[in-house]
C-alpha cells in the first residue's frame, strides 16, 4: 500500500472527489475492480463524453450484461439496467423502441457482446437499431477468471487456453463493418481524449453505433501472459497503437502483442430500424397508420422522439 | 382500474382461433410491444398484432431469436411499455433465463405459451400440456410466477387481459398457457364493450427525485416502478439486491429478497386463483383440469352423472400459484380427484401433494398428439367411485 501511494499516479485519487462523481454512484465505491483494470478509465471517458455531448442526464439509459464489463451499469448514475449474461443488446432494443427518446448505451465485455451475446449484436447492427454499444476487449473473460474469449489472440495464454489460443478471433470492427453499423471506431485505455471524442460521435450519430475500447485486464491477460501490470499494457499500447482513420476494417485484425490499429473506420449515414418503419408503414397504410392520428399522446410522443 | 381504450378494442361477435383471441386480448388490454420469434403453433398471435398494431398504437419487432424475444420484452417494460412475447415449447425453453431475471427484477410482462407435444421438437403442430411445471420451475432459483390456462378462444381473449393485470399487480412475469386446439380451434368470441373492461395500470412511484427506492416496499410488499427517463437515474440487476436496487451480497439480503419475491405470490394466492367449481358439494369424485382438456372432460363428466355416478368438476383457469388452499380443503372428503392431462403428470403431482393421502389422485395421462379420449376418462371416473 505505501508503495503505492508513492506512485504519482495515486496523487490525484488521494483527493476524496472524481471529477465525474456527478456521473458516478459515489455511494457504491469501492468498486469491484482490480487496481490497474482498464474498465475504469474507460467508464471515465463515458462519463466525460455525456457531458461533453451535454446530453440531459435524465435522457440516457446505460445497459450491461455479465462480466467485470458489464458491472460499469452499477456505478454509473443514470438510469442503469444489469441484465443477463449476453443479452444487453436485446434488453436495449426494446427500452429503446418502447421509449424513442432515450439514448441508450450498452456498456459490456468483449465475450458477453461477441460470444454469448454474438447473435444479438449482428442483428442490431443489421437493423440499425438506435443505440451506441461500448465493448470494453480485454482479450479475455475477467469475471470468470481468465478463459478464452472469441477475441484471444492466437497464441496467448487463458485459463481454457493452457497451451496458447489457437482459434481464429473475432475482428470487431470488421465485422460490425459487415453487419451494418452507422458508426465503428476502436481505441484503446490509453487514448482517453480521442476514446471521448468517439463515445462523443457515438453517442450522438443516428443509428447502430460501435466503438471497441481496448483495456488492460492486468490481473488476469497480463499476468498469465507475464506483460506485466496493468501500466504495462498501457505502455505496451503507447509503442504499438497506430493511429489510421478510415483504414479498411478486413485489415485491422489483432495479433498477440502485436500492432494495434485505432482510429475510426467508419461513419456513414443509414436509416434506422425506426426511420424505415415508420417510412414503410406510412407508404403502406397512409392514413390509417397511427401516427396520423392527432388525437392520440402516444404518437406525439413518437413523432417528438 | 381503468377502461380498456375503445380504439384498442373490437367490440362485438367475431368468430376467432385461440392465437387470434388471444392477440384481441393483449392489444385491449393496452399492450403496446411484442417482441417475437415465430413457431408453432403460436405465429399467428404475433402475426395478428403485427397486421393490427400499427393501426392502433404500438410496435411489433421479430427478434434474431427468443432469447432476444423475452429480454426486449423486459427492455420495452422498463421503456414505459406494456409488453408481451409468444412462443411455443422450443422457445418457451430457450426465455427460461431472462423469466428468471423478469421475476428477480420484478418486470410486469405476458409470456404466452401455445403448448404442443414435446419434449424437443416433438410434434410442432400438434397439442400438448407438457409444460406446465416448467412455467413453474423453468429458470433456476426460487421464485414464483402466475401462468393461466384458457380453455377456448373466448378465454383466451378474456384471461390475456386478466394475465397483464395480474402482471402489474403482483409485478411479475405472468403466463398465458394456451395449447395447440385452443390455440388453433375457432369459435364465437365476444368481445365486450371497451367500458367493460377493466385495465389496472402499472403502479409507477410518486416519489419526487431523488427519493425514488426501486425496491421498497410497503405492506403488501410490492413495489412502485419508474420508466427510463422519468429523472429518477436509478439501478436494477438480477444479482441479489436491496431496496436501493444495489447487489447486496449476502444471505440476509438474500433472505429478505427471495422470501418476498415468492410471499407476494403465495400469500395472495387466493385473490389470483381462478377456479371454476361444479357440484363440489357431496361429491365422490372430483375431476381437475384445465385448459383443453376440461373441454374433453366434459362428455366424461356427463357420461357419469348420467350412469348416477356423484361427480364434481374442478377447472383451474389458474394453474400457478396452484390452488392448494382448496384442495386441502377437500381432501378426505372426495375418495379421488381424477387427473387427466396432456402429460405423463405434472398438475397430478400438486394435487397428490395436497391430498396427502387423505383423497386419492389418479392421474389420466396421455403423451400428446391428440386429447383424451372422454371414454378413458369416464373409465377412471367409474373406477374411482368404485
Ligand atoms: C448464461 C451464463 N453463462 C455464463 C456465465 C458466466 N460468465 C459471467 S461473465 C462471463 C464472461 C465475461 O467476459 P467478458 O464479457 O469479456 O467480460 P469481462 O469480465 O472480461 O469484462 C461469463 C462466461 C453467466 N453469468 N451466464
Ligand atoms: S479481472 Fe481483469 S477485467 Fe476484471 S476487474 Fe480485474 S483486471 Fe479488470
Ligand atoms: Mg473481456
Amino acid at each position: 500500500m505505501s508503495d503505492l501511494k508513492m506512485d504519482p499516479c495515486y496523487e490525484d485519487v488521494a483527493e476524496d472527489r472524481h471529477p465525474m462523481d456527478h456521473l458516478l454512484r459515489a455511494d457504491r465505491l469501492p468498486h469491484i475492480w482490480c487496481a490497474t483494470c482498464g474498465i475504469g478509465t474507460v467508464v471515465k471517458c463515458f462519463a466525460e463524453a455525456i457531458d461533453k455531448a451535454g446530453i440531459d442526464y435524465d435522457d440516457v439509459a446505460i445497459v450491461s450484461g455479465i462480466g467485470c464489463t458489464g458491472r460499469v451499469a452499477g456505478y454509473v448514475k443514470l438510469d442503469s439496467y444489469h441484465t443477463t449474461h449476453g443479452r444487453a443488446i436485446p434488453f436495449a432494443t426494446g427500452m429503446k423502441l418502447a421509449n424513442p427518446r432515450m439514448k441508450v448505451v450498452v456498456f459490456s465485455g468483449d465475450g458477453d457482446l461477441f460470444a454469448i451475446g454474438g447473435n444479438h449484436i449482428i442483428h442490431a447492427a443489421r437493423r440499425n437499431m438506435d443505440i451506441t454499444v461500448i465493448c470494453v476487449n480485454n482479450f479475455i473473460y475477467g469475471m470468470t477468471g481468465g478463459q478464452a474469449a472469441p477475441t484471444t489472440p492466437n497464441t496467448a495464454n487463458t485459463s481454457t487456453t493452457p497451451h496458447g489460443a489457437f482459434e481464429q478471433p473475432f475482428n470487431l470492427p470488421h465485422l460490425m463493418e459487415a453487419c451494418g453499423a452507422a458508426y465503428v471506431a476502436r481505441w484503446t485505455a490509453l487514448h482517453v481524449r480521442r476514446l471521448t471524442e468517439s463515445f462523443q460521435e457515438a453517442l450522438l450519430k443516428p443509428g447502430f453505433s460501435f466503438v471497441e475500447a481496448i483495456a488492460p485486464c492486468s490481473t488476469l491477460y497480463a499476468r498469465r501472459n507475464k506483460l506485466g501490470s496493468g501500466y504495462d499494457l498501457m505502455r505496451f499500447y503507447h509503442d504499438n497503437a497506430e493511429i489510421k482513420h478510415g483504414s479498411d476494417p478486413r485489415e485491422i485484425d489483432i495479433g498477440y502483442q502485436n500492432k494495434i490499429t485505432v482510429g475510426k473506420f467508419v461513419d456513414r449515414d443509414r436509416p434506422t430500424w425506426q426511420m424505415k418503419s415508420m417510412e414503410q408503414l406510412d407508404s403502406t397504410l397512409g392514413e390509417k397508420y397511427y401516427l396520423h392520428d392527432e388525437a392520440c399522446e402516444m404518437c406525439k410522443e413518437d413523432i417528438n422522439a | 382500474m381503468q377502461q380498456a381504450e375503445p380504439k384498442r378494442v373490437l367490440t362485438g361477435s367475431h368468430y376467432l382461433d385461440g392465437d387470434h383471441a388471444c392477440t384481441e386480448g393483449a392489444i385491449a388490454a393496452g399492450c403496446n410491444f411484442i417482441a417475437g420469434y415465430p413457431i408453432t403453433p403460436s405465429t399467428e398471435v404475433v402475426e395478428r398484432y403485427a397486421r393490427r398494431i400499427p393501426s392502433i398504437g404500438g410496435t411489433f419487432i421479430q427478434m434474431e431469436d427468443e432469447i432476444a424475444s423475452i429480454t426486449a420484452v423486459l427492455g420495452g417494460v422498463w421503456g414505459g411499455a406494456k409488453s408481451m412475447t409468444v412462443t411455443s415449447g422450443p422457445g418457451f425453453s430457450l426465455m427460461m433465463e431472462n423469466i428468471g431475471l423478469a421475476a428477480m427484477t420484478e418486470t410486469p410482462c405476458v409470456i404466452v405459451n401455445v403448448q404442443r407435444a414435446g419434449p424437443s421438437t416433438g410434434l410442432p403442430t400438434m397439442v400438448g400440456q407438457a409444460d406446465i411445471m416448467q412455467a413453474r420451475w423453468g429458470s433456476h432459483g426460487d421464485y414464483e410466477v402466475i401462468a393461466l390456462a384458457p380453455q377456448s378462444p373466448q378465454e383466451a381473449f378474456s384471461l390475456t387481459i386478466e394475465a397483464f393485470n395480474l402482471s402489474e399487480k403482483y409485478r411479475t412475469p405472468v403466463m398465458v398457457m394456451l395449447d395447440e386446439c385452443i390455440g388453433h380451434m375457432t369459435e364465437r368470441v365476444v368481445i365486450p364493450e371497451a367500458s367493460e373492461i377493466k385495465i389496472l395500470p402499472r403502479r409507477m412511484t410518486d416519489k419526487p427525485k431523488g427519493e425514488y427506492l426501486p425496491y421498497e416496499v410497503g405492506e403488501d410488499g410490492i413495489p412502485s416502478m419508474a420508466h427510463a427517463g422519468d429523472g429518477h437515474r436509478y439501478h436494477i440487476t438480477g444479482l441479489t439486491h436491496d431496496e436501493r436496487g444495489y447487489p447486496a451480497m449476502d444471505s440476509k439480503t438474500q433472505d429478505t429478497l427471495v422470501r418476498r419475491l415468492c410471499d407476494k405470490i403465495r400469500n395472495n394466492a387466493k385473490d389470483i386463483c381462478m377456479l371454476e367449481e361444479e357440484e363440489i358439494e357431496g361429491a365422490d369424485v372430483i375431476l381437475l383440469s384445465y385448459g383443453i382438456t376440461s373441454r374433453v372432460s366434459r362428455a366424461a363428466i356427463e357420461a357419469a352423472r348420467a350412469k348416477g355416478i356423484k361427480v364434481g368438476s374442478m377447472r383451474l383457469l389458474t394453474v400457478w400459484p396452484f390452488p392448494e388452499y382448496r384442495i386441502k380443503e377437500l381432501a378426505g372428503k372426495v375418495k379421488a380427484f381424477v387427473v387427466p392431462e396432456i402429460n405423463y403428470g405434472q398438475v397430478s403431482l400438486e394435487v397428490e401433494r395436497c391430498c396427502a393421502g387423505k383423497s386419492e389422485t389418479i392421474l389420466i395421462p396421455h403423451m400428446g398428439g391428440t386429447v383424451h379420449n372422454p371414454e378413458d376418462i369416464l373409465k377412471a371416473i367409474e373406477e374411482a367411485a368404485k
